[in-house]
């Protein structure tokens, strides 16, 4: 009798359960109208053998999966000594020094790329990962940085670093004035509220044509110079980007381990108990969202100086997507991961050039696959509960 | 000129009032902002213009075109149907006892996914459904209504109604509004959860579908990019009305409507999009719970 109620019916692999046919076939008709009876039949064939096949794999993987999860346990707890680590620190950052000296133009492209998603991704990540309050909006912050700097260097004249302190506090602020009104929701319905600033952004920016050239975007934007050095050479501009990266991982790094990373992390594990002991939790929340806001306005005002060129374009909800894919793919929380996840998604599409077509379809059944098999992420930490 | 945005208002209300029961239905039950149910609709609107075009070329809507609208109608339902309860079965079902943003980030991936599926089988470029009706109408108290629009207004209107009585007075209704209440509870008197969730998402898709076809029929365009627009619009609407609300989602849809179509004629066109985000958050920082829907203390902690 015990038995009986104890035994638990797993729902994840339901699909799984019922017969493969059946479940191919039914894919098959719903696929039909979109591409024709060709299509259809061939998805068809290509599903059955795939679920039959899988069916007979998943007792393997299952057990493959334990083993894994042995595996990454052991991964995890395996402690580094300070030496090795040290080591591998140091190596690391000088083939990073080294980078343009071998690599042509296009991959330091990429790299100064994937440098500024780092910063935007790290930023996020205060804010999803450590706080746990789901922002759709983030790109509304990376596209203030990057006009304010845009507007203010085309307009007035002004240089990229008096200019920068200035993007930057701005989003701060902006991220402020959003936390202000939209903190007193929680969940769900502050992700919404996020998207909906998101939009009006980018709204704004499309529309109000004599400020920001609206859809057309803005041209023409100096790059930084610094003591008669110009950014615009690539291979600077790589080092400008490093030297930002690495200034935003120690940064966010000091404040994760610090009293109020301390705290975000208390208000994403249980909001009620830790305004118990005493955090000020609205505060912390607003903290978190001017101080991810700070990165995002860094960042963009990086892309701005890069590109030269901005335009309401680089700013969709899509981008905002791909940003929240790159903190939980890597692991929602993790510094280390979230810098991993962002690599991944910047050079991923770069290498699968071919397949860019289906970028953002594997993006989307991503998501789906990592809520439903690994909610923490590839390399995610402990115990991080996106909580409402 | 004021009756004639009053009209137009209505029609894309209307809309936006059949698209937002989605939402409230599935917010309703299982507390998920179901961010797939605007693609639905988009996929409703394709669906609608495929199922339009095979019975064009066997030469039915040469034959009789009532029959054909109404086969295709009935068929671009089923099909939506089928394809909100696939998404519910892959991509929230094994989330539900998951902490509550799951979900949410499921669905938008589900989201992502449509879109992208669709833009790659049907191509990036607008598609264009037939000009059926065309301009033809009547003048009402000094507006024009098109035949097309009287059509939409009227079918919203008819499957508000039957929504509501479906909800009110069905069997499967009655176990719908237990399980919205207390999931838990619902089960233990017998309610089979998994039936409600399914036919709840069945519903709303074919709704949706409705929806979708109805605004193919009218701007006469379709793009695979549609839904996101549109899904973010209804679920205002709902919001507005709060969320869970039926009766709340067809006001907030309707208000939707007229406000978009002033403020588009007395304000400004280009921010015809802005406005609906603009009352969604001015609607969640004054009124979470929405014009109708109960102030209940969970509902947005």
């Amino acid at each position: 009798m015990a038995g009986n109620e104890l035994r638990v019916t797993s729902s994840k692999n339901s699909i799984f359960k019922a017969r493969p046919i059946l479940v191919a076939l039914w894919f098959s008709i719903l696929f039909l109208p979109f591409k024709g009876a060709k299509a259809a039949l061939i998805l068809f064939v290509v599903l059955s053998t795939s679920i039959v096949l899988s069916r007979s794999l998943l007792s393997y993987a299952k057990s493959l999966r334990e083993k894994g999860q042995a595996v990454s346990n052991r991964i995890r707890t395996i402690k580094l000594s300070t030496r090795s680590l040290f080591v591998a620190r140091y190596s690391l950052l000088l083939i990073l020094i080294a980078l343009p000296f071998f690599v042509r133009d296009y991959l330091l492209d990429i790299a100064i790329l994937t440098g500024i998603y780092i910063i935007l991704a790290l930023g996020l990540n205060v804010v999803v990962g450590f706080t746990g309050l789901l922002n759709l909006g983030f790109v509304a912050f990376y596209a203030i940085g990057a006009y304010t700097y845009a507007l203010l260097n085309t307009a007035l004249g002004i240089g990229f670093w008096p200019s920068l302190p200035l993007s930057v506090g701005l989003t701060a602020l902006s991220g402020f004035v959003l936390a202000v009104p939209a903190l007193r929701l929680r969940g769900d319905y502050l992700a919404i509220v996020t998207l909906g600033f998101g939009e009006i952004v980018r709204l704004v920016l499309n529309n109000w044509d004599s400020l920001t050239k609206g859809p057309n975007g803005i041209s023409g934007i100096e790059p930084p110079y610094l003591m008669g050095i110009s950014f615009w050479r690539l291979s600077n501009y790589y080092y400008l980007i490093l030297i930002f990266a690495l200034l935003t991982i120690v940064i966010i790094k000091r404040v994760y381990s610090s009293r109020i990373g301390r705290a975000w992390i208390a208000i994403r594990e249980d909001e009620i108990a830790s305004s118990a002991i005493g955090i000020n939790t609205p505060m912390y929340k607003l903290y978190a969202f001017a101080f991810g806001a700070f990165w995002a306005g860094l960042a963009g005002a990086l892309f701005a100086g890069k590109m030269q060129f901005v335009s309401p374009e680089s700013f969709t909800f899509m981008e905002s997507v791909l940003i929240l894919c790159m903190v939980i793919l890597g692991g929602l929380g993790s510094i280390p991961g979230v810098i991993l996840g962002a690599i991944i998604l910047v050079i991923l599409p770069e290498v699968l050039r071919e397949f860019q077509l289906y970028r953002m379809l594997a993006l989307g059944s991503g998501l789906v696959l990592l809520m439903i098999f690994r909610p923490r992420g590839l390399f995610g930490g402990k115990s991080v509960s996106l909580r409402s | 000129m004021l009756a004639q945005q009053i009209i137009n208002g209505l029609t894309l209300g209307g809309v936006y009032a059949i698209i937002a029961l989605g939402y409230t239905m599935v917010y309703g039950i299982l507390e998920l902002i179901n961010f797939a149910h605007g693609e639905i609709y988009m996929l409703g609107a394709y669906a609608g213009i495929i199922f339009f075009g095979l019975f064009t070329a066997i030469g039915l809507t040469s034959y009789s075109l009532p029959l054909s609208i109404v086969l295709t109608l009935i068929l671009s339902i089923i099909f939506c149907s089928s394809y909100g309860f696939t998404i519910e079965k892959i991509a929230y079902k094994p989330l539900r006892k998951a902490p509550r943003l799951s979900p949410l980030i499921s669905a938008i991936g589900v989201s992502i996914f449509l879109q992208n599926y669709v833009m790659l089988t049907q191509g990036a470029t607008d598609r264009v459904f037939p000009y059926l009706f065309g301009a033809a109408g009547f003048d009402f108290i000094g507006a024009r209504v098109t035949y097309l629009q009287s059509f939409i207004i009227a079918i919203s209107a008819l499957l508000m109604l039957s929504l509501h009585f479906f909800v009110a007075r069905t069997m499967i209704g009655k176990a719908m509004r237990a399980v919205a209440q207390d999931r838990v509870m619902a089960s233990l008197v017998g309610i089979n959860i998994d039936t409600v969730i399914s036919t709840t998402f069945v519903i709303g898709s074919g709704l949706a579908a409705v929806a979708g076809m109805m605004v193919a029929m009218y701007y006469g365009l379709v793009n695979y990019s549609i839904g996101y627009i549109a899904g973010i619009k209804a679920f205002t609407a709902a919001v507005l009305g709060g969320i869970g609300s039926i009766p709340g989602a067809m006001f907030g849809g309707i208000v939707l409507g007229l406000v978009e179509a002033m403020g588009a004629a007395y304000i400004s066109s280009e921010y015809k999009d802005a406005y609906a985000f603009v009352i969604l958050i001015i609607i969640l920082l004054i009124k979470p719970a929405g014009l109708f829907g109960k102030s209940t203390e969970d509902r947005y902690k």
